[in-house]
């Protein structure tokens, strides 16, 4: 009778198996290929060549170019390094900034993890996109300025999570056991309370890379990250918006990249979930 | 006269939850423990017995009352005091798989409070190695993980975790209640071994629910009833000569 159950199991560990290693290739070759990404592309994104703008996508310009001649394809290479990194510094950010806080809150409790926990419910109750907004138009334009006003709005979700983990940890007969064996608190947390909690966090990192991209793709969109020239795909599709209707693959060209992506993260953090629950893996 | 070991006094634990009315787990309970005393502390689930050691252990800060370690008073110290006392003190768990860090090895856990002493990497695990030999268990236990091993293997590991730092009182919370009555078996006579060779000096406070465990192990018995001690002596009088009400329906409940 039980058979039947067990190879279900194995079955279904394998494809989360399969699944990790194409979608973990996949976001891998987006990292490598935005590293290398100047010397991937066909021609040199920045030079403009008035007589062949607008091109339509072709074997010589896949993508098409835009109004001042460039290779979207080179551009939307180009691109990934600007959307990948500062979207994988924002998530680092976050989760780094919100695991502290919150593990700090749950291992202190009292007054401190209550103003903290306030400040937290704060952010989480105001709408985050247009707090962004207003903190990105407070310290102005500019890709570092987006990032620091998501991180802004980002924090509070980790924290939560931190927190209550550290909660339940701090209940576990071996948190006990651990403080009995005279451990101070610097090598409890480091040693004991991080390395249990950390697979939570990182599942949310990893679903929130997708969610980010398109965030500061959105606040680029708006005017409020990366400046022209540099080529980031948020901002590349801002700029040619009003030629949608005429040259639509100059908006198409960054908004696909971003899909593609968006997705690639997004079907790797569901994988990494799964693959961290202990049902779909077994000991 | 010598100087108890361990001495509680009106030791209390009041706890307040909101839309509910406080609720002394552990009400104003008195005893002393003598240097190689085997203490037996029973009671059914619920009357206080685990709120109690984690008052005395110092995991769980008292409502009222006072506990002296060695004729210290340690109610109130933290932090490098408290560590210090840990070396006197130890406790087994009642979940054996639960009380080891299931990210770290059994060796780990063992030889941790050893580290924390100052011992190096390598006397440690030697040392864990002595300990293991000890407690039953073989050396190469100590590169398992806590859920590689069975639950009677797990409480050798943290027997052997307990008695690292050579304490004065171990206190074994249920010990063996989570275990099957053979491997409990086992685990008593361990406990009853290393009481005579630890130097004769081993003080134990033992918790349990086993009235007759407690009647074949123990010197003196404390029954708990809803927070509070109501009946002390020795095992054979308690068990023959009940005076209180509840002890004699715990009796009744088993003969
Ligand atoms: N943290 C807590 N908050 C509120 N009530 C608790 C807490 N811990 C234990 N209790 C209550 O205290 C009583 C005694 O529990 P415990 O000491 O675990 O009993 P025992 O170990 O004898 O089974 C129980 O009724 C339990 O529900
Ligand atoms: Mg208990």
């Amino acid at each position: 009778m039980s058979e039947p159950t067990v190879r279900v199991q194995k079955i279904k560990k394998n494809t989360v198996k399969t699944r990790l290693i194409i979608f973990g290739t996949l976001a891998l070759l987006l990292l490598i290929g935005s590293i290398f990404s100047e010397h991937l592309t066909p021609y040199d994104p920045y030079v403009q060549d008035l007589s062949n703008a607008k091109a339509a996508p072709s074997a010589a310009h896949l993508f098409g170019t835009d109004r001042y001649g460039r290779d979207m394809l080179s551009r939307v290479i180009v691109g990934s390094r600007a959307s990948i990194y500062s979207t994988l510094l924002l998530v680092a950010i976050i989760t780094v900034i919100g695991t502290v806080i919150g593990v700090f809150c749950g291992w202190h409790g009292k007054w401190i993890d209550t103003v903290l926990m306030r400040i937290s419910d704060m952010f989480l109750a105001f709408p985050g996109l247009v707090f962004a907004l207003a903190v990105a138009g407070v310290l102005g334009g500019g890709l570092q300025n987006a990032i620091i006003a998501l991180a802004a709005i980002s924090w509070p979700k980790y924290a939560r999570i931190a927190r209550s983990q550290t909660l339940s940890q701090k209940e576990t007969p071996y948190l006990k056991a651990a403080k009995l064996s005279g451990s101070g608190t610097w090598k409890i947390i480091f040693k004991h309370i991080l390395p249990n909690i950390m697979g939570p966090i990182l599942v949310t990192s990893m679903l929130d890379i997708g969610t980010m991209m398109m965030e500061l793709a959105g606040l680029s969109f708006l005017g409020l990250g990366a400046k022209p020239p540099i080529a980031e795909w948020g901002s590349m599709m801002s700029d040619t918006r009003s030629l949608i209707t005429t040259v639509p693959w100059v908006t198409f060209a960054p908004g696909l990249a971003i899909f593609v992506s968006v997705m690639i993260f997004n079907l790797l953090g569901d994988t990494i979930r799964d693959y961290a629950d202990p049902r779909s893996r077994g000991r | 006269m010598q100087q108890p070991i361990l001495k509680v006094e009106n030791l209390t634990k009041v706890f307040t939850r909101k839309g509910q009315p406080d609720f002394a787990a552990v009400d104003h309970i008195s005893f002393d423990l003598m240097p190689g005393e085997c203490l037996g502390l029973i009671g059914e689930s619920g009357s206080g017995k685990t709120t109690a050691v984690n008052m005395i252990t110092r995991l769980l800060d008292p409502t009222e009352g006072k506990i002296f370690l060695d004729g210290d008073d340690i109610t109130g110290i933290s932090g490098r005091e408290l560590r210090k006392v840990y070396a006197k003190m130890q406790m087994v768990f009642q979940t054996p798989t639960d009380s080891f860090d299931p990210r770290c090895t059994l060796g780990d856990g063992i030889g941790e409070s050893l580290r924390n002493n100052g011992w190096g990497r390598s006397s440690t695990n030697m040392e864990v190695a002595r300990l293991l030999e000890q407690c039953g268990l073989s050396a190469d236990f100590a590169s398992r993980y806590p859920y590689q091993v069975s639950g009677g293997q797990c409480q050798r590991a943290a027997i052997a975790r307990a008695l690292a730092i050579k304490p004065k009182l171990l206190i074994c919370d249920e010990a063996t209640s989570a275990l099957d009555v053979t491997i409990q078996k086992e685990i008593i006579a361990l406990l009853n071994n290393l009481r005579w060779n630890h130097g004769g000096k081993l003080t134990i406070l033992f918790i349990c629910h086993d009235i007759a465990l407690v009647q074949q192990f123990c010197d003196r018995v404390l029954v708990m009833y809803k927070g509070k001690i109501v009946e002390q002596g020795r095992p054979d009088d308690v068990i023959r000569n009940p005076q209180n009400d509840y002890t004699k329906r715990l009796i009744e409940s088993i003969l």
